[in-house]
């Protein structure tokens, strides 16, 4: 039963996708963890190329979202579509064959590898190495690993990062980690890429590079991209659809300057809505300028 | 010399090890055999050598599951245990009709190694659902179990085929068979087929095997799920596939050394493949260096020979081993350590990247 | 009623407290400082070799014996902590588990040079005889019956010791969330320490009643039943007082039925056959706390 968009929000997603089936839809989402209600009650549709924004206060349960997505965490209720195919009862691997992809708010690189064979962990379900080929190394074998080199390479390249494809990956810089994970993340060829946190740490040139790149991402790849952020700044800026999550209900959606003048959202934000605001605003100067 | 020795610094890393680990056991396996040739090597040593070459499969294959799958086997011995009866059963019952040659021992190694592999997917497919301690002992429990089975194992072969029991030779309702395992006492009146040369040919053959798994897709798959099992599952590797695989090439390198063991010496008994065995792989990978294929060969050469060589070393051995093993493990694995290592490290590679970056450009000098 | 039964249920009931014993100094080290100390089986064995020199060699009598054994324990016990886990605490379970099969060499391997690996005959620490039941139908051993005891009394006596003392409190604040207990003040390497000093203290007594009841004493002696023992913590429930007591007496009681209803070479692999069932089916225990894993 795959719904036409707009719903269940008109205002979420972006025009151009206006009238074409959403790649991801939740409906009545909830998980609980013993007795404890962590998400309750979610219902979204993300529209193909839309870059979407989930955010909240500190402990809302936006991360438990995408570990609900990713099927980390079995759903108590509700369920996931993925263009229109359910994912339940599928494993953490096979959601990304189907098409999610993410990266982690703390990052998870495979640390004593080096970069490019990062990259090329993330092309596993693309390389066609039986394990026949894997034991003896002969029957094409040469072929398949130069084609993955290469185009573990392109992915690097996207993020101008091939120059370090034999590092260690946990040797690079707090920034290239992000921007590595995301390649990973992007080298399964998603059709939907979740981003935890990526300006996480970031100082504000690299935001504005990462805001860059995640348009970049959506243009080139012609994919939607969902994330998590603190970052108002960034979150207004790029963002098309946004959803406010508090304490594990969605409180708000909209587009960002709908979110913006929401009442319920100041408030969501505690104590804290003149500066968001007053943020906000500033973070739209600084990037006009 | 020097511009070889510049060469090899600049291959890949993986291109590295392998030509280090050829080499290695093609240089140990020339040194032996001239030794044994010119009989510079005393008796009991030279008893030693196959069972030498079938530890370093050992502890290549173990090295597998612990290096580079993350995952502790405490049972490793109980796969060797598999092969080594299997094996020798396969051994006496096809001896009539193939003749005691290469080819029969070749036959005995693969049925030992088939044998652990199913061995292999019958504990692996239970075990692997759990995690750390737990999947260490389990592995232990199904390594004792093995141990306790083959114990009471009664094995025979007559016209009728083999026979099968687990109380009693008479049990085994034989006309004039043979028995080729007897419950406690093992496998008895076993062909003395294993060569040195065949030690060295399955030392090739796991070496073989074992760096080109990792140096594959498969081998990235695993190394992945070792370094961030979260991450892994989030780009698609399906985490029990992989861990399986691992496990019963582990498993089936383990059997086939085992076979090649067993055919060595005249009877088996299965107390040789307990918990103890197992331990002592486990010190060999451990002292070698974890997810290190040449520090496998190395350790297991010099750790199997050191209480030959120094008799009075014997008594201390595994006191020693056990002291060596906690402190290797401190010295890795604590945070004060690793800190302290990342200095010096940081420290060596500064001057190291200093002088390259000098010949480089010296280099690109001459070249214009 | 069937007198050889009720005699296998007394022996299972006797051999499992012993189990449920030493499987309280697993379930509290795991619970609190979340690693597998195999060393602990080879504790019980040291215990064991000090409560028999002490009687043999000093003739002190054998309560004396007894407290000697487990004032060594304890040090070992703390000391092993200190010089072993505690550099290890933030590294991978494989590198704790891995140091800990080396403490557990050690330890054999250093009795093994002391005390040599002929077995030595341990002389029963009870003062007193079997009782003998239904004319002599049903014979119940001195040893049976205090060991049994001694685990109701140190079962009760711990339970009162976690949940009412301060020290005990700590524990429990440990092993729920390390760093939280921290900044609430708690000095974790001192709660752990102080844990493996029980559970070290314990595994002496252990060691002692395992060797009233069977006599032959060698550096082996403490592996095979240390590892029964954290199947029967497992079994009841990691991290669970109870649950280790219940485990205990259940595995001990599958032990010696198996041993004289199916075969005796088998019961071992029966036993680890219930350890496998347990943790594929119910991996937290009878008496287990879920855990769910944080990403």
């Amino acid at each position: 039963m795959s719904k036409m968009v707009p719903l269940p929000s008109k205002s979420i997603v972006p025009e151009r996708d206006v009238n074409k089936p959403p790649i991801l839809e939740t409906n009545h989402l909830g998980i609980d963890f013993g007795g404890l209600t962590a998400v309750d009650d979610l219902t979204l549709a993300v529209g193909r190329t839309e870059i979407a924004g989930l955010i909240g206060p500190n402990g809302a349960g936006k991360t438990t979202v995408f570990n609900l997505l990713t099927n980390v965490y079995q759903p108590t209720r509700g369920d996931i579509m993925l263009d229109g195919v359910s994912t339940s009862k599928k494993s953490t691997a096979q959601v990304n064959k189907m098409g999610i992809a993410r990266t982690f708010q703390n990052i998870r690189l495979f640390g004593h590898m080096s970069v490019l064979d990062n990259v090329k962990v993330g092309l596993h379900n693309l390389t066609k190495e039986n394990l026949a080929v894997c034991l003896t190394h002969l029957f094409g074998y040469r072929k398949t690993e130069k084609q993955a080199n290469e185009q573990a390479l392109e992915y690097l390249d996207f993020f101008g990062m091939a120059d370090m494809a034999n590092f260690p990956a946990g040797s690079l810089p707090y920034g290239a980690q992000r921007r590595l994970e995301i390649a990973r993340a992007l080298a399964t060829k998603p059709s939907i890429i979740l981003l935890d946190e990526p300006a996480a740490g970031m100082n504000p040139s690299e935001t504005a590079e990462l805001m860059n790149n995640i348009r970049r991402i959506r243009d080139n790849f012609q994919i939607a991209v969902m994330l998590i952020e603190h970052d108002m700044n960034l979150v207004m800026n790029i963002c098309e659809g946004i959803c406010v999550l508090d304490h594990g209900k969605v409180i708000a959606k909209g587009t960002p300057d709908e979110i913006k003048s929401n009442p319920t959202v100041i408030e969501a934000y505690l104590g804290k809505k003149n500066d968001k605001k007053v943020e906000a605003k500033e973070g739209e100067t600084n990037a006009e300028s | 010399m020097a511009g070889f020795a510049n060469k090899y610094k600049r291959l890949k890393k993986s291109t590295r090890t392998n030509i280090s680990a050829y080499g290695l056991v093609i240089i140990l396996f020339v040194v032996a055999l001239t030794m044994q040739s010119t009989g510079a090597i005393s008796n009991s040593l030279s008893g030693q050598l196959v069972p030498i070459c079938t530890y370093i499969v050992m502890a290549l294959s173990l090295n597998l599951t612990v290096g580079f799958l993350g995952e502790l086997s405490l049972g490793h011995a109980g796969f060797m245990s598999v092969g080594a009866f299997s094996g020798v059963i396969a051994a006496v019952s096809l001896q009539s009709s193939m003749g005691s040659g290469p080819l029969l021992l070749l036959v005995a190694m693969i049925i030992g190694g088939l044998f652990a592999g199913i061995a292999g997917l019958i504990i692996g497919i239970p075990v692997l659902r759990l995690r750390g301690d737990y999947l260490a002992i389990v592995t232990l429990a199904f390594g004792e179990i093995i141990k306790n089975i083959m114990n009471c194992l009664y094995v025979g072969v007559d016209m009728g085929g083999l026979h099968f029991s687990l109380k009693s030779v008479n049990d085994l309702g034989m006309e004039n068979g043979k028995i080729i395992i007897n419950g406690p006492q093992g496998a008895v009146g076993i062909p003395k087929l294993a060569t040195l040369t065949a030690g060295f040919i399955l030392i090739l053959f796991a070496l073989f095997i074992v760096l080109n798994l990792i140096n594959s897709k498969t081998g990235r798959a695993v190394t992945a799920i070792r370094d961030n099992r979260i991450a892994a599952e989030s780009v698609g590797i399906g985490v029990t596939k992989y861990k399986l695989t691992t496990f019963i090439i582990s498993a089936v390198l383990a059997g086939m050394a085992g076979a090649l063991y067993a055919m060595n010496f005249s009877t088996v008994a299965a107390k040789k493949f307990d918990f103890n065995t197992s331990i002592l792989i486990l010190v060999f990978v451990v002292l070698g260096g974890m997810g290190n294929i040449v520090g496998s060969i190395v350790a297991t050469t010099i750790l199997y020979m050191l209480p030959e060589i120094l008799r009075e070393f014997a008594d201390y051995r595994m006191l020693l081993y056990a002291i060596v093993l906690i402190i290797v493990m401190i010295a890795t694995n604590s945070e004060k350590a690793i800190q302290f290592r990342d200095s010096v490290m940081a420290k060596l590679s500064s001057k190291k990247r200093k002088s390259q970056n000098d010949s480089e450009t010296k280099e690109a000098v001459n070249n214009e | 009623m069937n007198m050889t039964l009720v005699s296998n249920l007394i022996n299972g009931i006797s051999l499992g407290s012993v189990y449920a014993i030493i499987a309280l100094g697993y379930t509290m080290v795991y619970g609190i400082a979340k690693m597998l100390n195999f060393a602990h089986g080879d504790v019980i064995m040291v215990g064991a070799y000090m409560c028999f020199c002490s009687m043999t060699y000093l003739s002190l009598p054998p309560i004396v014996s007894i407290l000697i054994a487990m004032v060594v324990c304890t040090l070992l016990g703390v000391i092993v902590e200190v010089l072993a886990y505690r550099p290890l605490r933030k590294a991978s379970s494989l590198a704790v588990l891995i140091t800990a099969i080396g403490v557990s060499y050690l330890l054999q391997n250093a009795a093994l040079l002391i005390w040599g690996s002929a077995p030595k005959t341990f002389s029963s620490v009870v003062p007193f005889g079997s009782v003998s039941l239904f004319n002599g139908d049903l014979i119940i051993t001195g040893e049976s019956i205090v060991t049994v005891a001694a685990c109701v009394v140190i079962m009760i006596c711990l339970t009162v010791f976690t949940k009412k003392s301060r020290m005990g409190k700590a524990m429990r604040a440990v092993s729920e969330d390390k760093d939280a207990a921290q900044l609430m003040g708690i000095n974790v390497n001192k709660t752990i320490a102080i844990t493996f000093a029980i559970g070290s203290a314990l595994a002496a007594i252990a060691g002692v009643l395992l060797c009233s009841a069977y006599p032959a004493l060698t550096p082996t002696t403490g592996s095979m039943p240390g590892i029964k023992a954290f199947t029967a913590a497992v079994f009841g429930g990691i991290g669970s007082i109870p649950g280790a007591m219940i485990g205990g007496v259940l595995l001990g009681v599958i032990e010696i039925f198996s041993k004289s209803y199916i075969s005796s070479e088998l019961a071992d692999a029966i036993v680890f056959g219930v350890l496998i069932v347990v943790l594929l089916v119910k991996p937290t225990g009878l008496l287990g706390k879920k855990i769910t894993e944080k990403v």
